[in-house]
């Protein structure tokens, strides 16, 4: 759950029923959550799995402190992280992630794959996690590949003049 | 471990080693190529961002401290992941000072005497220029946008077969069409043709001199699939050292060899160049992108186009002025960079934090096929430096594939950073005209600066106080080591850089032939380009006989 949560700070999305509590419900549409985080951080070759079981109990410390220093009630039914309001998740994520903060590069894997499963979809074959309706991918645009899996675009050129070259230009086309 | 010799021994196998190699063994010499990547072919490029496809097996991407380098990992290296723009470098950038108060090239190279080796490389790969129609439709908003704002833009000369391209913007995975000239194209199989051995997955970590002058090469075996494991060593012996293992690993095999071989001069694993380099994402506005720039393409859309192209097609080369000061020279190059690594990094416009993550971050995403990319290369200021080298390679692996960190630390100066916000708001400037778009530089804040384009962290030069090669590649005080790819390079080049590199590797083999038959090897100079054209060759016959003293 405090996983989900990170996850659902970084690509926000839609409670999947009233009681979410690890999807704070600021976004329309699904987030990373839903676009798979979960799967992904446990997928052993991102290399950071063996770290996840540390990583929640320290983001969940940190969550308390954050609590405590700025004199928030947490719902003591919930992991720390996740009874965080969106806002203070926001503001927290932001510190450990910043410049200087000794475990910055945990944070920001963390943050890099929780990125990934919206818009990338690592864990999955790209082709099939379209044809599946993978949430991320579908919201981003991507378009679906040709019968054999391959991505092919006839019409890719306006094709035409659009702006004078430069005058120093060498009759191979480099700069002069 | 295995036991092994050789003539001349390469350390990766993109630009700097593949050019050498060909020459080498087309000359005669036994060549034998250690890579650390796997040997990719066709049909193993895939479309797909599945961990373990081609996207990941053929990359490595370490953070460093300030600074996160992207590279090549695979038999063609860089060249097989690049986006092919091949532009020649600029008049002045030969004449840069940099930091060192003097001008940093050496002072035989400026734009004159390199132009017959471009030639030659142009000839090799081949490069073409392309026209109008070759622009994509991010280049051609690019140009449009350039030319509404009073500049011009230009088509880039690029390495890609034109008629073969389906414009399908993986290219950074290996070219599933072969439209994409990489060295699996021509160097390489031209080399393996003239009897050079590559021996892809074997990663070299430390070098120590033998007895009797020559040197021995230690690597690892990794394992095809998990590149943190590490099967089995060997040691292979050679006349000749070549290294080319890119210029975020070069300077790291040299420092965890200095043990062994001895002090090493003071520009190993100093004076690191990221190129400039500066990545801006354009959020368009498709109704003023038809109304402002007055363009449309089929089924009525203006733009749309983010996921279709073929990487960078067209460049604004306007601050590309000798005249203009150094550090306020730069150029704006229409680039694709994909989802995964490409969009983490980008902010939204105008945004209050967080802007690269976050509920505005997640709008940005869902107009993403209305994003354009603005790639600047500026001069900065050679100012990363390489820590302590990791027990493996060139960082600690994380993923199996790909991640790892690394010892490289950046700090951009004072110079850099003005450099980097003149071009900035220059983007700014053309993108924002009349509402067009809304724009934001990636944020260096999440894992530093990034490039594609690492530079000079064994460069050349004249004076052993601020390079670590002689003007002739050689490492200097270890004679027989040489360092042909983008660490000799002496600063940044405000433009792509595969064609310098390369162009400064094949100068660099007269040089390399000459110290091998003084080691006794039996080789010769003037093997003509891969392909058997024989222009190229004519009109570098007397610059290589000079570099060989001759
Ligand atoms: C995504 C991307 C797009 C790019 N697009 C362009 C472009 O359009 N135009 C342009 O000019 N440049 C481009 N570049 C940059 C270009 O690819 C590099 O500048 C160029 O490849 C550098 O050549 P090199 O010979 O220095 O090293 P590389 O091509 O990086 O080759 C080094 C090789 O050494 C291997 N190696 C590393 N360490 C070891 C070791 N210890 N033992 C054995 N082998 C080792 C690596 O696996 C690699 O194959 C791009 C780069 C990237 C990543």
């Amino acid at each position: 759950m405090t996983l989900e949560a990170y996850a659902d700070t970084i690509v926000p999305g839609e409670k999947r029923h009233p009681d979410d509590h690890a999807i704070a419900g600021v976004s329309e549409g699904p987030g990373s959550v839903e676009a798979g985080a979960i799967e992904l951080l446990e997928t052993e070759a991102t290399g950071i799995t063996a770290g996840l079981d540390f990583l929640v109990p320290m983001l969940n410390g940190h969550a308390k402190a954050y609590a405590e220093e700025h004199g928030r009630d947490l719902d003591p039914s919930l992991p720390e992280f996740v009874a965080l309001s969106y806002e203070d998740r926001v503001q927290l994520i932001l510190k450990l992630t910043k410049n200087g903060h000794p475990e910055k590069d945990g944070w920001v894997s963390l943050a890099l794959f929780c990125n990934m499963a919206f818009d990338s979809a690592p864990h999955l074959s790209t082709a099939q996690a379209l044809a599946d309706g993978h949430p991320g991918l579908r919201a981003m645009g991507i378009t679906t590949p040709d019968a054999d899996g391959l991505w092919r675009f006839p019409n890719y050129s306006y094709g035409r003049k659009l702006a004078e070259v430069h005058p120093d230009t060498t009759p191979s086309g480099s700069p002069a | 471990m295995t036991s092994d010799k050789t003539e001349v021994l390469i350390v990766g196998s993109g630009f700097g080693g593949a050019i050498a190699a060909y020459h080498l063994a087309a000359g005669g010499a036994k060549v034998t190529v250690l890579e650390r990547g796997p040997w990719l072919e066709t049909k193993d490029f895939d479309h797909d961002f599945l961990l373990g496809s081609s996207y990941t097996r053929a990359f490595d991407f370490v953070v460093g401290d300030g600074m996160s380098v992207l590279g090549g990992n695979c038999v063609g290296g860089g060249s097989v992941v690049y986006f092919a723009a091949m532009p020649r470098a600029p008049r002045f950038v030969f004449e840069r000072h940099g930091s060192i108060g003097r001008r940093m090239w050496p002072a035989e190279i400026s734009r004159d005497t390199l132009d017959p080796w471009y030639d030659r490389v142009a000839e090799a790969i081949p490069v073409t220029q392309q026209d109008w129609n070759d622009v994509t439709y991010s280049g051609g908003l690019w140009a449009a946008a350039c030319h509404h704002s009073g500049r011009t833009a230009n088509p880039t000369p690029v390495a890609i077969d034109n008629a073969k391209c389906t414009n399908c913007n993986w290219m950074m995975g290996g070219c599933r069409f072969d439209a994409k000239r990489s060295m699996l194209t021509n160097y390489l199989p031209a080399a393996i043709s003239h009897g050079a051995t590559i021996r892809p997955l074997h990663e070299v970590q430390k070098i120590e001199r033998t007895h009797d002058g020559g040197y021995r090469v230690h690597y690892n075996i990794v394992d095809d699939v998990d590149y943190r494991v590490h099967s089995e060593s060997g040691v292979i012996e050679a006349k000749i050292v070549i290294l080319a293992a890119g210029a975020g690993a070069t300077p790291v095999i040299l420092q965890r060899s200095e043990e062994a071989l001895g002090k090493m001069p003071h520009g190993v694993g100093r004076y690191f160049s990221g190129n400039g380099e500066r990545l801006n994402t354009a959020i368009l506005n498709e109704d003023k992108v038809r109304e402002v720039l007055g363009l449309s393409r089929e089924d009525g859309l203006a733009y749309e186009a983010n996921q279709i192209g073929k990487g960078p097609t067209v460049a604004c080369w306007d601050r590309l002025d000798e005249k203009l000061p150094e550090y306020s020279r730069y150029s704006m190059e229409q680039l694709y960079f994909p989802p995964g690594l490409g969009t983490i990094l980008a902010q939204v416009p105008g945004g209050d934090a967080p802007t690269w993550f976050g509920k505005e971050k997640k709008e940005i995403l869902k107009r993403w096929r209305s994003w354009l990319t603005i790639f600047l290369m500026t001069e900065d200021d050679n100012e990363g430096v390489f820590g302590p080298p990791p027990p493996t390679g060139n960082a600690f692996r994380v993923s199996q594939q790909m991640l790892g960190r690394g010892a490289l630390k950046y700090d951009p100066t004072p110079n850099t950073l003005s450099g980097w916000a003149k071009a900035d708001a220059e983007v700014k400037e053309i993108m924002e005209k009349d509402g067009l778009a809304t724009i934001a530089p990636w944020t260096n804040d999440v894992v530093g600066a990034y490039t594609v384009h690492p530079l000079a962290s064994c460069r050349i030069g004249d004076d052993a106080a601020t390079s670590a090669l002689h003007p002739n590649h050689e490492l200097r005080d270890h004679p027989g080591i040489f360092v042909t790819d983008g660490s000799a390079v002496p600063g940044a080049l405000t433009v792509n850089p595969a064609m310098t590199i390369a162009a400064l590797a094949e100068r660099a083999v007269p040089g390399i032939v000459k110290a091998a038959q003084n080691r006794g090897i039996d080789v010769k100079y003037g093997a003509p380009s891969p392909d058997g054209s024989i222009s190229g060759r004519r009109g570098v016959t007397k610059l290589a006989l000079s570099l060989a003293g001759d």
